[in-house]
């Protein structure tokens, strides 16, 4: 059940959305998209699901394409939200669900599960326009993942929803993921992916210019974070060999170094002029990279 | 059950429980209950007057007389009655309402019939038109005897000249036929005018809400935008089949059930007395594959605007269509043999009203409204083929989109490249 996009691209006209873009993503697991907007993900998220043909190259689950005959195996939140106005949360939710195939009688078990798990059973006889903005994106969830899917595609789940609901809403996802759905999601929130995804993708104007499992990509990415505290002034370090980066805090200086070889000469040279608070080596955040990355391609 | 059947059925019951729905079907029944049963519902208001009271100061004091006689044979209720006072308290009177009018009757200097009728108000044409009427024969009688015409004379001379049409043609209908016919065909294209128009634009409202929703993305990756699209098309189909069948069964029945009072009245002129079959077979087959024509356009005309307000203007060009073949069906109602009407009756687009209204007034052989139907069915398909494809694409395009060229570019985003 592994989800191989191979060289895949996306023409609209003449701009081209997605370029040449391979990956695989192995069942059971949680993959991130990255990329800041316009970057190609729900493009991407659309060939995945077979709304849009690809120009070129080839989608396939379990070496098999996706089409509709396997609709009731997947699952999707988009990004722009939308349920129907006027209609109560529970006929929606057996619709869409009877769409994906279930029964109705089961979807209604099931919907009761989900309402309480996110505490608001009262809201299974309430119009959707009745509902706050979080709340519907609730429902819409509920919608995505009522029929049990083993792919599940999540456009941006987490965006324009309070901490408390951000928190409820991950513990699903990551319940979802224990209990073997594959997951394909995307955000600009680098913590988010940090936290949830083993391998990961950042796309920059339709190419992924990172791309990997996340250790990996901390690894070879080389850069390191230098945090050091000390009594005396460091300013000298600014411009020592090997620092990429550096910023000035109250208690001392954040440096960008080129690698771990560059903080062991650093602790050479400031050891003994004076007392050293703090000497700490950091991995690289996400956001790092991905300001590193994207930026980069910008210049 | 198969998604389609879920989309449809979930598509006709969600409509069929709409407010607008029930509303509009309950005042259309209740109009067609009230104008078939017009003549009941006006004897009951009627009833409880006692007569029309005129009040006459007859200065020949012989016209009177023959007068109220003359009346008597078009409407019992007009009762003269000879006034003996003066005009001004007659007037008087008929401002208290004590009267309905007053007439003043006298000769003119060749001894025939004068008359003024004076009224609170002359509204009431009926009531004058009546009394003109019976004075007018009077005078004529007169006149008559003024010139020594004896009645034997008179007779002939107004004895209308007998006038005939008969049609030639085998199986052509007679005239008496072919006024029924209008009547009839008239009703009923008005009925396809209306409902074409209503259920194709509560398709393309349908599409645009899901779309302006955003649900529709969720939608289509579930069922194919197709087997949605036409889904739906059937869904709204079955309503307003259930819709037809409603009124045209109320109405119906409450046609035969007052046939006795209708007869000879108003409704005579729509030819209900006997219904041909034929013709409410043919009105419901071009019903539907206008519906069908109609709503396949509606729909991909819907899937490309992005906001809901933009539906009239996007599919005002397919109303006008509509217009467009009710306004030359009307005009051919009176002349349905023109080369004109015969050709148009083909374009596929005024294929339902003017085949129609075609087949419902002359006697066609069969190959015509075979042919208009074939043409029909075979634009439906590839209006269906092209529309499903800008569908697709549409449905998934965002942004200031209601212009013809969003065609093109709907059909771009289905492309492969």
């Amino acid at each position: 059940m592994v989800l191989r996009i191979e060289h895949v691209t996306k023409r609209f006209g003449d701009f081209t959305a997605v370029d040449n873009l391979s990956i695989s993503i192995p069942e059971k697991e949680m993959f991130g998209f990255l990329g800041a907007n316009g970057a190609g993900k729900t493009t991407t998220f659309r060939m995945i699901l077979g709304l849009l043909n690809p120009s070129g190259g080839t989608i396939t689950w379990d070496g098999k394409p996706i089409n509709y005959s396997t609709s009731h195996l997947i699952g999707y939140l988009p990004e722009e939200r939308g349920l129907y106005p006027k209609l109560k949360v529970k006929d929606q939710i057996v619709y869409l669900a009877r769409l994906r195939g279930m029964q109705k009688q089961d979807a209604l078990k099931e919907l009761d599960v989900w309402l309480s798990r996110f505490k608001v059973p009262e809201y299974a006889n309430k119009k959707v326009e009745e509902l706050s903005k979080g709340n519907q994106q609730k429902i819409q969830f509920i919608a995505a993942v009522i029929h049990r899917p083993k792919l599940l595609i999540l456009d941006e789940p987490f965006s324009g929803l309070d901490p408390v609901n951000v928190e409820q809403l991950k513990e699903a996802v990551l319940d979802l993921k224990n209990n073997g759905t594959t997951i394909v999601f995307s955000s600009h929130r680098m913590e988010h992916v940090e936290e949830m995804c083993e391998h990961l993708c950042i796309m920059h104007k339709g190419s992924p210019v990172v791309h990997g499992s996340l250790k990996e990509i901390k690894r070879s990415f080389g850069k390191k974070n230098l945090v050091i505290h000390a009594d005396f002034s460091l300013e000298f370090l600014m411009d020592y060999p090997g620092v990429m980066k550096s910023k000035k805090t109250t208690e001392g200086i954040h440096l960008q170094i080129e690698g771990e070889e560059v903080a062991e000469k650093v602790l050479k040279e400031i050891v003994g002029k004076g007392f050293i608070r703090k000497f700490e080596i950091e991995e690289p955040s996400l956001n790092d990279i991905f300001i590193e990355k994207v930026g980069a391609a910008y210049e | 059950m198969s998604n389609f059947w879920v989309i449809l059925f979930h598509t006709y019951i969600s409509k069929l429980k709409t407010k607008s729905f029930i509303i509009t079907t309950l005042v259309t029944l209740v109009i067609i209950v009230g104008l078939t049963n017009l003549n009941t519902i006006m004897e009951t208001f009627t009833k409880d007057e006692k007569g029309t009271n005129i009040a006459v100061i007859d200065e020949t004091a012989t016209l009177i007389q023959p007068l109220q006689e003359q009346l008597k044979i078009v409407n019992e209720e007009i009762k003269l009655t000879n006034y003996e006072k003066t005009e001004e308290a007659a007037e008087k009177d008929v401002e208290e309402g004590n009267y309905e009018g007053l007439l003043l009757l006298k000769f003119n200097e060749e001894n025939l019939p004068v008359a003024t009728f004076k009224a609170n108000t002359v509204a009431d044409t009926t009531l004058s038109q009546e009394l003109r009427n019976g004075l007018q024969q009077i005078k004529t009688q007169l006149a008559a005897n003024q010139i020594n015409l004896t009645q034997e004379q008179l007779g002939k001379l107004y004895e209308p000249v007998p006038f005939e049409s008969i049609a030639l043609a085998e199986n052509a209908k007679t005239e008496e036929e072919l006024n029924q016919a209008r009547g009839l065909v008239y009703v009923l294209l008005f009925f396809i005018y209306f409902a074409v128009i209503m259920y194709a634009s509560m398709i393309a409202m349908e599409v645009a809400t899901e779309k302006s929703s955003r649900v529709m993305e969720i939608l289509i990756s579930s069922v194919s935008p197709v087997k949605q699209m036409f889904a739906k098309i059937l869904g709204i189909a079955l309503l307003s089949l259930t819709q037809m069948v409603l009124l045209i069964g109320v109405g119906y029945y409450s046609v035969k059930h007052n046939m006795d009072s209708l007869e000879g009245g108003f409704f005579s002129f729509f030819g209900f007395g006997d219904v041909p079959l034929a013709t409410i077979v043919y009105a419901l087959i071009f019903f539907l594959l206008g519906y069908f024509l109609y709503a396949t356009l509606a729909a991909f005309l819907g899937s490309l605007v992005s906001r809901i307000e933009d539906v009239q203007q996007m599919i005002t060009p397919m109303t006008l269509l509509v217009v467009a073949g009710f306004m030359i069906a009307m005009f051919g109602l009176g002349q349905p043999e023109t080369p004109f009407i015969q050709i148009t009756s083909y374009i596929p687009f005024f294929t339902p009203m003017l085949m129609f209204m075609r087949v419902g007034m002359l006697t066609l052989p069969v190959w015509e409204p075979l042919l208009g139907i074939v043409i029909l069915l075979i634009t439906i398909i590839l209006l269906a083929i092209f529309g499903a494809r800008v569908y697709k694409g549409g449905v998934l395009m965002y942004g200031k989109s209601n212009s013809f060229k969003d065609i093109k570019k709907a059909l771009q985003l289905t492309k492969k490249d």
